[in-house]
């Protein structure tokens, strides 16, 4: 008797869960309750930074310090012409009739745990609800486009990475445009371009960038780069294999963004 | 006085968090197709230690909460769970009787149910890129099995839950 109840309850959440969809205020509830088990789960890994952030020598910190410095002089420099050709750009879209350029606004989180699944690429970040992230956001690191948040409560939230099996970004090459999908094969290191047609302009060493296309993604993200071309005459389609350009397994620190429209303050 | 029906209920509960930790604990990238069920084998424990306590409420419980640890479909764990809570108590009689490599073998049978219903489940869902390892935690699990009991049974006669 209370086998059959369990089952039915059982049967009653994946269906509610998978075909309707309506669990995610629940989930939510629930997600805030699992959270000090994350914490604790990722204690280990944090004593080990702390350990390392405490115990280094002197001489790495100012070496450390001199590197980070060099870069950021760098890195300054470059940006100098930044708003200059920003606000360029901004006159000339106007000009052209296009569409407003886009800002984006990050906001910096951390990772506090993966998907023990290893089926399932998700992470879980330190950021929630009340810093206003939101299902759906985009989530970058240093290198490239990394995936999406599907899953919030008010203080964690859970990213799906591009490369999971259910996940799908639009991208377009960025040499000459060509639009595709780009969809996830469940490794961490490959995404599958799907058809695309064998005599379309694509090679190995391609940068793919979001394309903007469906409006989850902000244009112009590199996610990931053209490793392999398969052209069989046989087939309709060819079989294309990208690298994704973020660190997918190493990163710690992400950046959720936030785009705003830029028109409205020129 | 703590009556009879309840000693230990925080015992039984503070396995079943650790076992939750372990679960979604990060383990190096060649280690994690062979993550011990952790929640699982302290379940098949107390369901055989415990049959009047531990059952199939607990296994439902047990399960909604790992489907919110790990992001799956809610309802997923909780399934394979109820199976196995529900499997340890028709044979637990049997089981305290086998001798430690028996239950072992057991236990590999349990493990495979629960992940067999998973990777149903996920199949339902449209997740499961390669499900050449699935049995995996099988046998990790079964091997662990020792350690487990040995641990479960130290700590339940220590509280003396019972």
């Amino acid at each position: 008797m209370r086998v059959l109840l369990a089952l039915l309850v059982v049967v009653g959440l994946i269906t509610a869960d998978l075909r309707y969809n309506n669990l995610q205020t629940g989930r939510a509830v629930l997600d805030t309750l699992a959270s000090p088990i994350f914490w604790v789960a990722n204690l280990p890994t944090r004593s080990f930074e702390w350990g390392q952030a405490h115990l280094q020598s002197r001489t790495q910190l100012l070496e450390d310090n001199q590197r980070l410095q060099r870069e950021s002089l760098i890195l300054q420099g470059r940006s100098q012409q930044m708003a200059s050709l920003q606000a360029e750009n901004v006159r000339l879209r106007a000009l052209l009739n296009s569409s407003a350029l886009l800002r984006d606004d990050v906001l910096v989180a951390e990772l506090i745990g993966v998907s023990p699944d290893p089926e399932r690429l998700q992470l879980l970040l330190n950021k929630g609800a009340s810093d206003g992230v939101f299902v759906g956001q985009p989530l970058i690191d240093a290198d490239g486009l990394m995936g999406q948040i599907v899953e919030v409560s008010s203080s964690t939230s859970r990213a799906l990475l591009i490369t999971d099996v259910t996940h799908s970004v639009p991208v377009q090459v960025n040499r000459n445009g060509v639009r595709a999908i780009a969809e996830g094969t469940g490794a961490l290191g490959s995404l599958e371009i799907r058809n695309v047609s064998s005599n379309t302009d694509i090679q190995p060493g391609d940068l793919l960038v979001t394309s903007g296309l469906g409006g989850r993604f902000p244009e112009g993200y590199p996610v990931a780069v053209v490793q392999k071309v398969e052209r069989d005459t046989g087939e309709a389609f060819a079989r294309v294999l990208a690298v994704p350009s973020a660190a997918l397994d190493r990163t710690r620190h992400v950046l959720l963004v936030f785009t705003t429209d830029q028109s409205q303050e020129h | 006085m703590v009556d009879r029906e309840g000693r230990g209920y925080g015992v039984i509960v503070l396995t079943f968090l650790v076992a939750y930790v372990l679960a979604v604990i990060s383990l190096p990238p060649w280690l994690q197709w062979a993550r011990p069920e952790w929640v699982a084998l302290t379940l098949i424990y107390w369901c055989i230690a415990l049959p009047q306590r531990v059952g199939i409420t607990t296994g439902l419980v047990l399960g909604v909460g790992l489907d919110v640890l790990e992001g799956s479909v809610l309802g997923q764990h909780a399934f394979a769970l109820v199976v196995v809570a529900l499997l340890s108590l028709i044979l637990y009689q049997r089981l305290r009787v086998y001798s430690l490599w028996q239950q072992a073998g057991v236990v590999f049978m349990l493990v495979g149910i629960n992940q067999l219903i998973c990777q149903w489940v996920q199949n339902v869902e449209g997740v499961s890129a390669l499900p050449r390892l699935f049995l995996l935690p099988a046998f990790s699990s079964a091997l662990l099995w020792p350690l487990v009991l040995h641990i479960l049974r130290g700590l339940r006669r220590h509280y003396r839950v019972s």
